[in-house]
């Protein structure tokens, strides 16, 4: 790619800043994917389930439960963030 | 009104809406046979993936698998919702901007290489009729349970169904029809479940249910649970013998796979721009999680039902007028086995075998403290079917779950079959072998294939009914997707340096070392002594995953970089807007 500026479109540098900015959000989003699911469902289960949330152990709650909800959260953060980015680079989207 | 007349009124009613919509929804171009003229609404398009994405094994066989597996059933539930988020975040946004019809195309094309466009194409037929003959087995079993139809008329019903609409319409009939099924199975799925709940816990919420009281008392409903099925023998319902590498490598696995199925991903590109398909994802994950957080709770609300009903029951016996004999148990004092449970007997799907001779059947699991061995087996997959029945709720809610069931198996059904009949019409004819091929001509062999494929998977349905559960039939599909076709899909987009030769060997890696373990494991020897790390068949795709991507990336690093013009195309495709000009 050439450096050239579209005239309607993004400037080369600003294409990279989104890049590299939506690269920090997915790894800061995916942290917290494993982490509830892979952490406080799996890994760490044996240790929450000490703990509890209504009537249910904290660990298990998170396996069956919790992490959906995060998931969810996750992927609209993701939305809201990109979207923004996307006018701050004056990006199409 | 009894149940024989409310099943047939919702079955007849939401199969005539289905064609209904597949004739009012024709498509037109091989754009609208392909991703439905890529103008989906997000939200529509959402609940299209919903229901393409809940088959039968969601629907029939997931909250039954729970109920047994307990904390074990977890795999399930994390697995096939996590998958969302990596499909957000690494895949569909990428691939909807790269702008064309199928996954094999992507591949083709980021890889400059009918090779591998070929290899892709093994690899999503391999996935998607592995997956679509559980869903024809579902299909089966929703029709014999309920209808006395015959198992595989069942699925020559099944089949025609889907013949019209999936041949018709294409993906644009499928997209309206499947928001059709949602609506149907979402609806037949938390029906019961309020209920239940009620009945259980006493809060009409199941997610609340789940989490409280039992209903009447101050012991919460899992500690509850845990004391009922320990006093048996069993597991603690909140705890699970499969070890915990095993259940890492099972929930990333099907998470991995989730990202990496083909009829998941064809869905967004159906959507108009790669900010609409991330949207999508979120709604999609939105309308999912609507039943995947209700279904923990409806497992164990299962569990409960069954053994207060089942255990320590007095059997009748077919020979026996089974209300006369039910009318003297009780006045004897006993508990007769419930009408629900005779229903189902002759499915072959329940079986009593009365041990030690005293006519009660006795339900226990391995480690009986009472020392008395167990005499009842139930198949998992009733418990979603039989659940109204059991938790003796109205019967058109019986009628409103056989609808569902079919409708989830249908959806699904269908999905596949877009990517079977697009894999063969699109990338093998249009694109490989036949390119002079006319629009008219491409559409006429896209139906054709559709057609083709649908009578195989019915055979599949027919002759698969040795396999095991639905889910565990489908888990399979889940390992293939992830090590053959996810990791070539990744690093096609975040890593511009990846080859053709890294791809094809990447591919061929992951396809082949999880198909020979799976089948190993699966057919020549069960001998779980073996396996890999105590990985099991069903999460050994996570672990050969990463195998096919170091193999992708080594071989890339000592072949040649891609030509000038693909490092170019993705960098295209990470920015939104570029290729849509």
């Amino acid at each position: 790619m050439t450096d050239e500026t579209n005239e309607t479109g993004p400037s080369e540098t600003a294409k990279q800043a989104y890049w590299r900015s939506a690269k920090r959000l997915t790894i800061g989003l995916l942290f917290i994917w494993f982490a509830v699911s892979f952490g406080a469902g799996i890994l760490l289960r044996p240790w929450l389930d000490g703990f509890a949330i209504g009537g249910a152990p904290l660990g298990f709650w998170f396996a069956q439960n919790g992490a959906i909800y995060v998931f969810l959260i996750l992927i609209v953060i993701y939305c809201i963030r990109m979207t923004q980015l996307e006018t701050k680079y004056g990006i199409k989207g | 009104m009894d149940q024989t007349f409310w099943t047939y009124f919702f079955v007849v009613l939401t199969f005539g809406i289905y064609i209904g919509i597949a004739i009012w929804s024709r498509a037109g171009s091989t754009e609208e046979f392909y991703v439905a003229g890529h103008d989906v609404p997000p939200s529509i398009n959402g609940m299209a993936t919903a229901a393409d994405w809940m088959s039968a094994a969601s629907f029939l066989s997931m909250a039954g698998l729970i109920a047994f597996m307990g904390y074990g059933g977890s795999v399930y539930l994390m697995g096939w919702t996590g998958g969302y988020v990596l499909l957000a975040l690494l895949l569909a946004p990428f691939l909807r901007e790269f702008g064309k019809f199928t996954v094999p195309d992507f591949v083709g094309d980021r890889y400059y290489s009918k090779v591998a466009r070929v290899i892709a194409v093994i690899c999503a037929l391999f996935v998607s009729f592995t997956y679509i003959a559980g869903q024809m087995k579902g299909v089966g079993v929703a029709f014999s349970g309920f209808l006395g139809v015959d198992f595989n008329v069942g699925i020559l019903i099944g089949m025609a169904i889907v013949f019209v609409y999936a041949v018709l319409g294409g993906m644009k009939g499928i997209t309206y029809t499947q928001v059709a099924q949602y609506v149907v199975l979402i609806f037949a799925y938390t029906v019961p479940a309020i209920f239940m709940s009620l009945a259980i816990t006493g809060n009409f919420v199941p997610q609340l249910g789940f989490i409280g009281n039992a209903a009447g008392t101050d012991v919460p409903m899992l500690t509850k649970l845990n004391t009922v099925v320990t006093d048996l023998g069993f597991l603690e319902y909140t705890a699970t013998d499969k070890s915990m590498i095993d259940v890492f490598c099972i929930t990333a696995a099907l998470m991995f796979g989730t990202a990496g199925l083909p009829h998941v991903i064809i869905r967004f590109f159906t959507v108009k721009s790669a900010r609409a398909a991330r949207k999508s994802a979120g709604w999609a994950l939105l309308f999912i999680a609507l039943l995947y957080t209700v279904a923990p709770a409806v497992g164990a609300f299962a569990r409960f039902n069954f053994i207060d009903t089942v255990n320590e029951a007095t059997y009748i016996t077919d020979a026996e007028d089974y209300d006369a004999r039910a009318a003297q148990i009780i006045a004897d004092g006993g508990k007769p086995v419930p009408a629900w449970y005779k229903d189902w007997e002759a499915t072959g799907l329940l079986q009593y075998d009365d041990l030690n001779g005293d006519g009660v059947m006795q339900y226990r699991g391995p480690n009986a403290p009472d020392g008395i061995a167990n005499e009842v087996d139930p198949n998992r997959d009733i418990f979603v079917l039989a659940n109204p029945q059991i938790a003796q709720l109205p019967g058109w809610v019986i009628g409103l779950v056989v609808a569902g069931g079919l409708a989830a198996a249908l959806s699904t059904a269908a999905g596949l079959l877009m990517v079977i009949s697009s894999a063969v019409s699109h990338d093998l004819l249009k694109r490989t072998f036949t390119p002079d091929m006319t629009e008219k001509q491409e559409m006429r062999a896209a139906r054709l294939a559709a057609a083709a494929a649908v009578i195989m998977a019915g055979l599949l349905g027919i002759f698969a009914t040795s396999l095991p559960f639905v889910a565990q039939v489908v888990a399979f599909a889940f390992g293939l997707a992830a090590a053959s076709l996810f990791p070539v899909i990744f690093l096609g987009i975040f890593w511009k340096r990846m080859n053709k030769e890294g791809a094809i060997s990447a591919m061929l890696t992951g396809l082949v070392t999880t198909f020979g373990y799976i089948y190993y494991f699966k057919f020549v020897n069960d001998n779980t002594e073996l396996w890999l790390f105590g990985i099991s068949p069903e999460g050994i795709g996570f672990l050969f995953m990463w195998l096919a991507a170091a193999v992708g990336v080594i071989v890339t690093l000592v072949t040649p970089a891609p030509p000038q013009e693909i490092q170019e195309l993705v960098e295209d495709i990470r920015i939104p807007g570029n290729r849509r000009a």
